[in-house]
């Protein structure tokens, strides 16, 4: 039941479609939000948590954000749980299974797809996961649609007792529009009622379960023939209509302002039916869909004659920069040159990491170590496959430097028994997905060094506090991880877990060399804090000495975006050949004092930069 | 609603240079006004020193967000280099209002890539109004970097379709509670953009 609260009032305000998420999920009185940061989609939950009325967590990984709300939702609380597309992956176990339970409480899964790959290691469509799980799937277009479907979310998912999938795309989540938020409503929580019958999901049990699950799927199906989050836009030229849903609709309607469109907020099941008959009131139907011809099969297969990926990529956003050039014949459109201005060939300026990273020291050793084959993960250190380092084999999913070593390891060719097997992961995706694979390593005895760099925080999503933090989401203290003990529970021997300061380069190297000469397995773990985070204290800038710099360049291997060429220079050596000199200084504005890399410079020249504070406190002195 | 209706602006420039809070501030003034509005933000990895655009839209009624290439009618780049790779987003005649300030990224510092020589140079043979001026340098003699952001706004005051003083309250309202030397360092350099950039 749900009783009006007269609190919110109603005002135009101007918010990303992941704040407008955040807001629905409060005013539509959810009580429990669960999240593992990930892009497009970290924001959510980081708004969630300014609403002190509800609880909300970071979770250790997205599977156990899913389960949080599932159990919240089975003890009869609203709950939300938001994710990256390739999140939902990993929480698929779980909702594979939930879906024949269904929801008791609203159950609301919103993830976040990345088209166009701005920050992310593939591009998947998550609108299958509706058709595989069984489950509705709700497409906002908007930041305001981003608030009217994930209110309604909570609603269908209650009325038809399933969980709802609420589907994203980068360009709704990062895009801010104007969102008028609708009065807030409490909602009673139920309380948990044991049913084994339905909650414990052994195959006596299951089995009764699935044709409740196929009969719910033509329930679902009749309410999206009859739901208004279903719409025609009538238009005013009928040779071409557009199917279409999420953030491609309105990039429809800037293409093509007089195509009558069909307009799907409730997505799957779609309204076959509906579109049929939409289908015979124009010439040529076009199904516009991000990314992957699901819709376009399906009505396909029912018979129904349109146009879609023979037409469209399937890759990559559906702007109308895109359309029109590919949609413009079939209503005999000639397009004018689109852009008359010509393209200028320019630079690419890589992401790359921050000035100071306490990952640098690593990557500079990892550069120079010769015979090794590194396993990567996901996260910032993955820029060390990047300039200058090149320093990463392998980057596929999250925890995979570590199991993936152990095959690197065991499948390793004759001949190969020299190659150092290194496996570099950070502590927010070790505690993700990594103590699995750590497990593995020791409990099979891999011949593996793993890199374990604790900057204690999520840094890649923009330094988000995790369990090695000993933070949570709002920022509070609680307990924090000790990744000594945890690897000396997974098994590794006391004797083989190195702790040290990523910024002594000496040191790191000296561990490294000897870590990889003993068999078995070995943890090094790194101790210094993410630069973006309030844990880090900058220390006075450092220069460069022109006098003294040799233009050797050393110190450019360290990778500090704050050392910079100050000017080239080709010498004849005495035997003749030619050298290039990089002759370099340092940004002092954005130097951060770490002193890293003082100790690649031979000739003493990186010094410190003597700026009037220093003098004066020379002078106190 | 016909498509001339609708402002497009786009924000160029690098990560951690406040091509954001620029876009929004520019985004929160059309919605004063009681425009409809629209904003992209490409986050992410964007703190990393990569390139950063907005794309501001705003009318009586925006669609999409993004502003198709060939459209964008304001430019407003924080960057020089950046500039120029954006320049071909603009429509003929739009107007591009430049920091002529350099930043190198590392792949260019350490030769694996070169800057582009004179970019301003490369920009006045488009067909577009140019105007430049070296906000980084201004920002630094006014005693904080961040200000470039201020300058940049001011750069662009005069050419929207809304009173300059709406877009520097806007800008005020940030520093509202951040103190008065604050506040009177922000409307210095909104006015030192609006009178270097005409
Ligand atoms: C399954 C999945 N969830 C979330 C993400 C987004 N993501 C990329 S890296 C990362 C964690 C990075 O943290 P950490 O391992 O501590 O390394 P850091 O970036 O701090 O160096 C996250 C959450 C992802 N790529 N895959
Ligand atoms: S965000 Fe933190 S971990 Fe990532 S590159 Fe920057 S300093 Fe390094
Ligand atoms: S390492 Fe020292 S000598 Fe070599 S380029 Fe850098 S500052 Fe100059
Ligand atoms: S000390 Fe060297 S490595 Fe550290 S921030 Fe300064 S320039 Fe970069």
């Amino acid at each position: 039941m749900n009783a009006v609260n007269p609190v919110t009032a109603t005002q135009r305000q101007f918010i990303s479609g992941n704040e407008a998420v955040a807001q629905a999920a409060r005013d539509a009185g959810c009580r429990v939000a669960a999240a593992y940061p990930g892009t497009p989609s970290t924001e959510i939950l980081e708004y969630v948590a300014n609403y002190s009325d509800l609880y909300a967590e970071w979770s250790i990984n997205e599977k156990v954000s899913l389960e949080v709300a599932i159990g919240a939702s089975m003890s009869g609380s609203r709950a939300l749980c938001a994710m990256k597309h390739v999140g939902l992956n990993v929480a698929s176990d779980a909702l594979m299974t939930q879906t024949l339970i269904g929801a008791v409480g609203g159950l609301v899964i919103v993830v976040a797809d990345d088209v166009g790959l701005s920050s992310s290691q593939n591009e998947q469509d998550s609108r299958y996961w509706g058709r595989f799980a069984h489950l509705p799937v709700l497409e906002p277009s908007d930041a305001q649609e981003a608030y009217q479907l994930t209110r309604t979310a909570f609603d269908i998912s209650e009325q038809f007792e399933v969980p709802v999938i609420v589907r994203l795309t980068t360009r709704i989540c990062h895009v801010k529009g104007v969102v008028v938020a609708e009065p807030a409503v409490q909602h009673e929580v139920s309380g948990f009622q044991k049913d084994p019958t339905r909650f414990v999901m052994v195959p006596g049990n299951a089995r009764h379960r699935i044709p409740k699950m196929l009969a719910r799927d033509g329930i679902l199906k009749d309410f999206a023939e009859q739901s208004e989050l279903n719409r025609i836009d009538p238009g005013s030229d009928p040779r071409m209509g557009i199917v279409t849903s999420g953030a491609a609709y309105y990039h429809v309607k800037e293409a093509f302002p007089n195509a009558p469109v069909f307009k799907l907020g409730f997505s799957h099941p779609a309204p076959i039916e509906r579109i049929r008959a939409f289908a015979d009131s124009v010439e040529t139907l076009v199904v516009v869909e991000e990314v992957e011809p699901l819709l376009e099969t399906e009505l396909k297969a029912a018979g129904i004659a349109l146009k879609g990926k023979d037409l469209l990529p399937r890759i990559g956003e559906l702007t109308p920069a895109v359309l029109r050039p590919e949609l413009s014949s079939l209503i005999g459109i000639e397009l004018k040159s689109a852009s008359l201005i010509p393209t200028a060939e320019v630079f690419p300026r890589p992401p790359t990491m921050c000035v100071a990273c306490p990952h640098l020291g690593i990557y500079y050793c990892l550069a120079h170590l010769r015979n090794t084959i590194i396993s990567g993960d996901i996260g910032c250190y993955t820029l060390g496959a990047g300039h200058p380092w090149n320093a990463l084999d392998t980057c596929i999913s999250m925890g995979a430097s570590l199991s993936m070593a152990v095959g690197l390891d065991k499948g390793r060719a004759p001949g190969d028994e020299k190659k150092n097997v290194i496996a570099v992961i950070g502590d927010s995706t070790f505690l993700h997905m990594g103590m699995q694979g750590m497990l593995d390593i020791t409990y099979n005895n891999a011949n593996v060094t793993v890199l374990l760099l604790d900057n204690r925080a999520v840094g890649m999503t923009g330094g988000q506090n995790a369990p090695s933090s000993g933070l949570n989401l709002r920022g509070e203290e609680t307990c924090q991880v000790d990744f000594r003990k945890l690897c000396e529970a997974l098994g590794v021997k006391p004797e083989r877990i190195t702790e040290l300061n990523p910024y002594e380069l000496p040191t790191l190297f000296k561990a490294l060399r000897s870590e990889t000469k003993v068999e078995g397995p070995s943890v090094i773990i790194t101790n210094q804090p993410c630069v973006l985070t309030e844990r880090y204290s900058q220390l006075p800038p450092l220069k460069v000495d022109l006098d003294k710099c040799t233009g050797c360049s050393n110190c450019l291997d360290v990778g500090c975006p704050a050392i910079l060429v100050e000017r080239r220079e080709t010498v004849i050596k005495p035997n003749g050949r030619e050298k290039e000199l990089s002759f370099v200084k340092i940004d002092t504005a954005a130097c951060t004092g770490c002193d890293l890399c003082t100790d690649t410079c031979a000739p003493d020249a990186i010094v410190p930069a003597i700026n009037t504070n220093a003098i004066n406190a020379v002078e106190v002195k | 609603m016909s498509e001339s209706a609708v402002t497009n602006i786009l924000v160029a420039g690098i990560g951690g240079q406040g091509v954001m809070t620029a876009a929004d501030i520019i985004a929160s003034t059309a919605l004063a006004m009681g425009l409809d509005v629209k904003k992209t933000e490409v986050a992410g990895m964007a703190q990393r020193g990569g390139v950063v655009t907005s794309h501001v839209r705003f009318g009586e009624k925006v669609l999409s967000p993004s502003i198709p290439p060939g459209e964008a009618e304001i430019l407003l780049a924080f960057e020089p280099a950046e500039a120029l790779r954006w320049s071909s987003h603009l429509q003929p005649d739009a107007m591009a209002m430049v920091n002529t300030f350099a930043q190198e990224p590392p792949v260019v510092s350490i030769g694996l890539f070169d800057y582009p020589e004179n970019p301003m140079a490369d920009m006045a043979r488009l067909p577009l109004s140019l105007y430049h001026y070296d906000a980084g340098h201004a920002a630094i003699e006014l005693g904080d970097r961040r200000l470039v952001n201020s300058i940049m706004l001011g750069a662009i005051a005069d050419h929207l379709p809304f009173p300059a003083e709406a877009l520097l309250e806007s800008l005020l309202q940030r520093f509202a509670r951040k103190g008065e030397k604050l506040l009177q360092l922000n409307q210095q350099a909104f006015e030192l953009g609006q009178s270097a950039f005409s």
